[in-house]
């Protein structure tokens, strides 16, 4: 981390200190946020004088099944008065709403339907949380990771009916995903001789 | 007699419509021919480019980067190669670096070529277009002499780029760069004081410098609205901080200064490319470590560890430590960013593609209200939008 960003870093923790959790290690700024207060942090790291980050660059979900909240939704802001960047991460579940920034910056209003869309986090209070780049009618969330990639249905011209029909989907060859994790690094299983070395 | 009731009319533009610049479907309600209100309607060209790359490997990921936006498409996989370095901790030769900034300019140019000429389609001027895909070709010639591909090149890859150039192609690269300025001229004879072309764009969809940060406006969207914000300058990456060039900016921020400040980037993208060319220096273009880029052929018939590394590399793929990055780049229509998050495997565990044209497109609503529904077009088509990213 840079000099400009540590400044950053220390500031933000004087001033809202209590409500985000500095996430450490990384080479970028990131924060933790809690969803309640969200909408705070935001508003102060878009009108505070040393943050001023004014654009919302970038919105977006990821989803880790394995844990209790399992998704989470990272905000990637831009401040081009003092060229820094900054990473604002929140925690949600398929049920719990987060807070819609779109009242802060109208670029989240596109963003956080193509969060609905692709993840099913929900934002409440969002002006317009329609789907947003999938079909017309689809059911489901993409990007979730129990979502396969293949899908569900797929669709073909049906000349006898002339429209186009829905079909589920029919693999000729079935999705083959490797593993290729190696099974060569690390200690063998059953085998003692590696946890003691020169014994 | 009673009063007539009148009503909005609802229209539908496109997905099948030569102005809607790809698939996009828009739902205007119009008060006469006044725009009340527009509701885009995207996604007809998804693909699920992101969930894709989930499930492969990071140098099978390469390739779907040209499929986005397909009109430049080598700056969006400077975008994926850069973030995939930092993530590896990876530096680039420096020949390798000159030759990725040579070849993101001559994208630029590429994509403003299009851009400009088909926006000039767009409020009337045919001629421009017929000249431009001219030295499209041209440039199109330099993709496929240097990577074999002449759209989808998957030529920068994470490490550096995937071979050397041919011999005495700089050679013709600055020949081509002596011509190009009478292309530009003569365009702009076309243009810049036609009173058709000033009418259908000058005070068009003008954008304050607030509304622009408000909208997440990037690139050129943002320059005409008077900011000198260009990433080259302010985050640079690879070798641009040693080349010298100026970011151009607008005035008024309508759609006849985006208009302006494209043309004035191809002449700095040509500066850029001069430099390049004279300054190139020898060695190698990518990285010397096995474990991320393939073996030189030769070496694999002689050397059975670089046959190891080569069947590792196309099989498996490098593993990248956990991590996570924003790398963004300037690409021509504004700032493309990779937001790429690894677990450790081979696979990156999401790959999040932050498009320039999608977040211009948000604000069609905004820079359309209270416009003719013709000035919409100009709007549209200064916006340089294209749907592979848009769309993802």
């Amino acid at each position: 981390m840079d000099e400009a960003l540590k400044d950053l870093a220390e500031h933000v923790e004087a001033a809202i200190g209590e409500k985000v959790v500095l996430e450490p290690g990384a080479s970028e700024l990131v924060l933790r946020a809690g969803r309640d207060a969200l909408l705070e942090v935001l508003t102060f790291l878009r009108d505070d004088a040393n943050c001023h980050f004014r654009c919302l660059v970038d919105l977006c979900g990821v989803d880790y099944p394995e844990r209790s909240e399992r998704f989470e939704v990272v905000y990637n802001l831009l401040s081009h008065r003092h060229n820094l960047r900054i990473r604002v991460k929140t925690a949600t579940d398929e049920d719990m709403p987060v807070p819609s920034a779109s009242g802060l910056f109208s670029s989240a209003v596109w963003l956080e339907r193509e969060a609905w869309d692709l993840y099913g986090i929900f934002f409440s209070n969002h002006p317009d949380l329609r789907r947003l780049l999938t079909d017309y009618g689809f059911e489901g969330y993409p990007m979730r990771k129990d979502f396969p990639l293949t899908g569900y249905v797929e669709v073909r011209y049906d000349d006898e009916q002339k429209r186009v029909v829905y079909e589920p989907v029919e693999l000729t060859q079935e999705f083959r995903s490797f593993d290729y994790l190696s099974p060569w690094e690390g200690p063998l299983p059953g085998d003692e001789k590696a946890e003691a070395p020169d014994g | 007699m009673a009063e007539a009731q009148i009503r909005n009319y609802t229209l539908n533009f496109g997905p099948q419509h030569p102005a809607a610049h790809g698939v996009l479907r828009m739902v205007m309600e119009l008060d006469g021919e006044v725009v009340d209100r527009i509701d885009p309607h995207i996604g007809l060209l998804h693909r699920g480019t992101e969930k894709l790359i989930e499930h492969k490997t990071y140098l099978q990921a390469v390739p779907y980067f040209d499929r986005l936006d397909y009109v430049a498409p080598m700056n969006q996989e400077h975008a994926f190669a850069l973030a995939t370095e930092r993530l590896l901790g990876i530096d680039v030769p420096e020949r390798g670096q000159y030759i990725r900034v040579l070849f993101s300019e001559i994208s630029r140019i590429l994509n403003h070529l299009l851009n400009l000429t088909a926006f000039a389609l767009d409020v009337g001027a045919m001629t421009p277009m017929l000249w431009g895909f001219e030295q499209r070709e041209l440039l199109l010639e330099f993709y496929e002499r240097a990577s074999g591909a002449r759209f989808h090149a998957a030529y920068f890859r994470p490490g550096g780029v995937h071979q050397d150039l041919p011999e005495g192609m700089l050679d013709d690269i600055a020949e081509w760069s002596a011509a190009f300025p009478k292309f530009v001229t003569d365009m702009e004879a076309l243009l810049n004081e036609n009173r058709i072309f000033k009418q259908r764009t000058v005070d068009i969809g003008r954008v304050s410098v607030e509304d622009a940060l408000n909208w997440g406006f990037s690139g050129p969207m943002l320059r005409a609205s008077g900011v000198p914000w260009d990433l080259r300058k302010a985050q640079p990456y690879d070798v641009y901080d040693r080349i010298d060039f100026d970011i151009p900016v607008g005035k008024n921020g309508d759609c006849y200064d985006r208009y302006l400040v494209r043309v004035e980037e191809m002449r700095q993208s040509l500066r850029i490319i001069d430099q390049c060319v004279r300054e190139m220096p020898d060695g190698p273009v990518v990285t010397e470590s096995n474990k991320v880029a393939p073996p030189k052929r030769g070496e694999m018939k002689q050397s059975m560890e670089a046959l190891i590394h080569h069947f590792k590399l196309y099989t498996e793929g490098y593993r990248v430590p956990p991590g996570e990055t924003y790398t963004a780049v300037e690409a021509p229509k504004g700032e493309f960013g990779v937001y790429l998050v690894s677990d450790g495997t081979n696979k990156p565990y999401r790959c999040k593609i932050r498009a320039p044209g999608f977040a211009h497109l948000a604000a069609m609503d905004f820079l359309s209200r209270g416009h003719m529904l013709a000035d919409s077009v100009a709007i549209l088509g200064a916006m340089d939008i294209v749907f592979g990213e848009v769309d993802r």
